[in-house]
């Protein structure tokens, strides 16, 4: 038997635990081979079930993956023109970053926004300022994905009534909201209600958007904070992949059918770590994930079972010393995403560590991808690490992994119950101080952390430069907007979120509504959050 | 101090929800041999305070990565007096550029752990400076 599972002392292993052996032959292939409930060894072709080599048979080769830059500081105003200038020079789509107040539900003049508006991401407190953040993008052509998730119903409400006013078809708009509320609770944190309600509002929006704007893809489910948070690769794919099948579930009760929705699925994982461990993870979890909607939920359009995935960020495996190396870490996280046939790739730039990116280190991202794309061959065939004895080997292991931890899972009364009862937040944590402690004692190698350290002087970055009158700006215009709207119509509006949530109906008709009319992000926050409460953390060690 | 346990108060102000950091310093802290009290995510400063007082907490330590480190610490160096606890030893964690470290001293932060700061010199520096204090 060539799959150890328990391997001697001096094993080598990755960082999901599994054996990596010298050397690899034919027969680790065949030996460590999972059952395939189709038959044939598990490989097959790109664009065919269970679509290990890639969803689409000529991937790259068609067209390049999608560079999404991740940005947004400040007000609309200042958000729109770096969303130009990523335009510019070339990014195929945008990835919209919002302040900690939109974040949270919470308008830019609540006392709990203190220090907080435009910091970290751009203010949003009404649609206003959504028309101006989009005005003059192509938002049919260049796609955009909001990094929402607490408040996400209503920006997603937004983006939708902003599209609408500009004249775009709901039904033909293309676009992501990351809607991942689940995975909010385990690390990031910009949760707002409890877990229950929480993941009925990712539901509405999924049962939402399958009617009224059947191309957006409304959730983005995330292995990739969570692996942020502690967690190793394969459990990475674990969690988000028992994540959506919560949010399946939920939808499923709706009545929908599982080719009514699960196409629009996507997915968010994390490209830091070693190279082969995490093309293995990607192939493995493309694979076991079309297995999961075809065998367990007996989807039969193709398009269901798709791991549509960004893979990007590698933000935790960026060092704040000698930050200038996390461009060449960058170059290699890009070209795990390349060989492992991600869709969509953000890459996080060097001087994340410090500060919001300045447009020269966003330009040295995006020039990473695209030097990729134009000179290192990578576009010309799909999943050219196929058939290596180790890179299949590898995959299969992965999946095997994978898995055995979502079986974990389910014995542990399921990812919902573990996620509202601190379990897995506990676990992961435990598992960051153990990789925090392997960091300092030099056994895990950090280059600039813990060998081929150099004495630094201050570093060679621009930092962002933030105004204090950033706030009284934004407050300024939410008080605009809110002298200038009908109170009534706004009223009425809050009130019809409140009795939507109290019903068993979905949310999302009355939220556009309140959208529509100007409410505020953190008026509707508070008509729903009357109905749900707020969300008690549990803190367990 | 000989038979008393330091008390640690380990916070998250503000909307920041990135607690990998602080929730490993408090695993660092409690293996340390310290007793440590964390407060969970999105902490007013007023609450901060109150529990630092009726806690009766020795130390307290804020983790901060959103960048709002300043006026956070300003509010809450204002209810620290109001609470006549200003004398704690306060140390703030995070990403705090070099240039605010000078700002956050001058409000009366101890110590400043920016991100890359290693676990033992964190402990180090609590057993180093209580030990002094209660001296």
């Amino acid at each position: 038997m060539n799959v150890q599972r328990k391997p001697g002392p001096s094993a080598v292993r990755n960082e999901s635990g599994l054996e990596i052996k010298p050397v690899y032959t034919a027969d680790d292939v065949v030996a460590s081979r999972l059952a395939e409930p189709e038959g044939g060894d598990g490989i097959g072709l790109p664009g065919e079930y269970p679509f290990t080599r890639g969803i689409h048979p000529l991937m790259y080769r068609k067209q390049p993956w999608t560079m999404r830059q991740y940005t947004g500081f400040g007000n609309a105003e200042d958000t729109n023109r770096r969303f130009k200038y990523l335009i510019a020079t070339g990014n195929t789509g945008l990835n919209v970053a919002f302040d900690l107040p939109t974040q949270c539900g919470l308008d830019s003049d609540d006392k709990m926004a203190l220090g907080e508006v435009g910091r970290v991401g751009m203010a949003i407190d009404t649609l206003k300022d959504m028309e101006i953040a989009f005005d003059g993008i192509d938002i049919e052509k260049i796609t955009v994905s909001l990094t929402i998730n607490g408040s996400a119903a209503i920006l997603i409400a937004m983006y939708l009534a902003t599209a609408e006013k500009r004249g775009f078809d709901p039904k033909k708009l293309r676009g992501t909201a990351q809607n991942d509320i689940l995975k909010e609770f385990v690390g990031r944190g910009t949760w707002i209600f409890p877990v229950e309600p929480s993941i009925r509002l990712v539901a509405d929006t999924i049962e939402y958007c399958a009617r009224e704007a059947p191309l957006y893809s409304p959730v983005s489910v995330c292995g990739y904070h969570i692996r942020e948070s502690g967690a190793n690769p394969a459990e990475e794919m674990a969690y988000a992949f028992a994540i959506a099948k919560a949010y399946i579930d939920l939808v499923l009760k709706r009545g929908l059918k599982i080719d009514e929705f699960a196409y629009r699925l996507s997915f968010n994982f994390n490209i830091f770590g070693q190279l082969f461990e995490q093309v293995c993870k990607f192939r493995a979890g493309r694979r076991h994930w079309a297995k999961i909607v075809k065998e367990d939920y007996g989807a039969t359009d193709p398009r269901s079972m798709w791991l549509r995935m960004i893979a990007g960020g590698g933000g935790s495996g960026l060092t704040i010393e000698q930050p200038e190396n996390n461009i060449v870490r960058g170059a290699y996280y890009a070209l795990i995403s390349a060989l492992s046939g991600a869709q969509t790739v953000a890459l996080c730039c060097y001087d994340e560590a410090y500060t919001i990116p300045s447009e020269y280190a966003q330009r040295v991202s995006l020039r990473t991808m695209q030097i990729l794309v134009e000179e290192m061959g990578l576009t010309e065939t799909v999943d050219p690490l196929a058939g290596s004895y180790y890179v299949e080997t590898m995959t299969n292991e992965m999946e095997r992994e994978i898995a055995r931890i979502m079986a974990d899972v389910e014995r542990r009364g399921g990812i919902v119950s573990m996620i509202a009862n601190g379990e897995l937040q506990a676990h992961v944590s435990r598992q960051a101080y153990l990789h925090q402690q392997r960091l300092e004692s030099g056994e895990f190698r950090k280059v600039g952390v813990n060998c081929h350290r150099v004495e630094e002087g201050a570093p060679k970055v621009e930092m962002h430069p933030f105004k204090s009158e950033d706030t009284e700006r934004q407050v300024r215009r939410l008080n605009e907007v809110r002298a200038s709207r009908d109170a009534g119509a706004v009223a009425a509006a809050l009130a019809a979120v409140s009795e939507a949530a109290r019903s068993r109906r979905n949310t999302m008709p009355a939220i556009v509504e309140a959208v529509k009319s100007y409410a505020t992000v953190g008026e509707i926050t508070r008509a729903l959050e009357q109905v749900f409460g707020r969300y008690q953390e549990p803190t367990r060690f | 101090m000989a038979g008393k346990k330091v008390r640690i108060l380990v916070a998250k102000p503000g909307l920041d929800g990135h607690d990998v950091g602080a929730k490993v310093v408090v695993r660092a802290l409690v293996d340390a041999g310290f007793e440590v009290i964390y407060t969970g995510l999105r902490q007013e400063p007023e609450r901060i305070a109150v529990a630092a007082l009726e806690e009766g907490v020795d130390v307290i330590a804020l983790s901060i990565l959103s960048g709002s480190h300043i006026p956070i610490c300003q509010r809450l160096k204002e209810l620290l007096v109001r609470h006549g606890i200003q004398d704690r030893l306060w140390i703030v964690g995070g990403n705090i550029p070099a240039e605010d470290r000078p700002k956050l001293r001058a409000l009366g932060v101890d110590g400043v752990f920016p991100t890359g700061s290693k676990l033992a010199d964190i402990v180090a520096f609590i057993k180093e400076r209580v030990h002094e204090r209660a001296a």
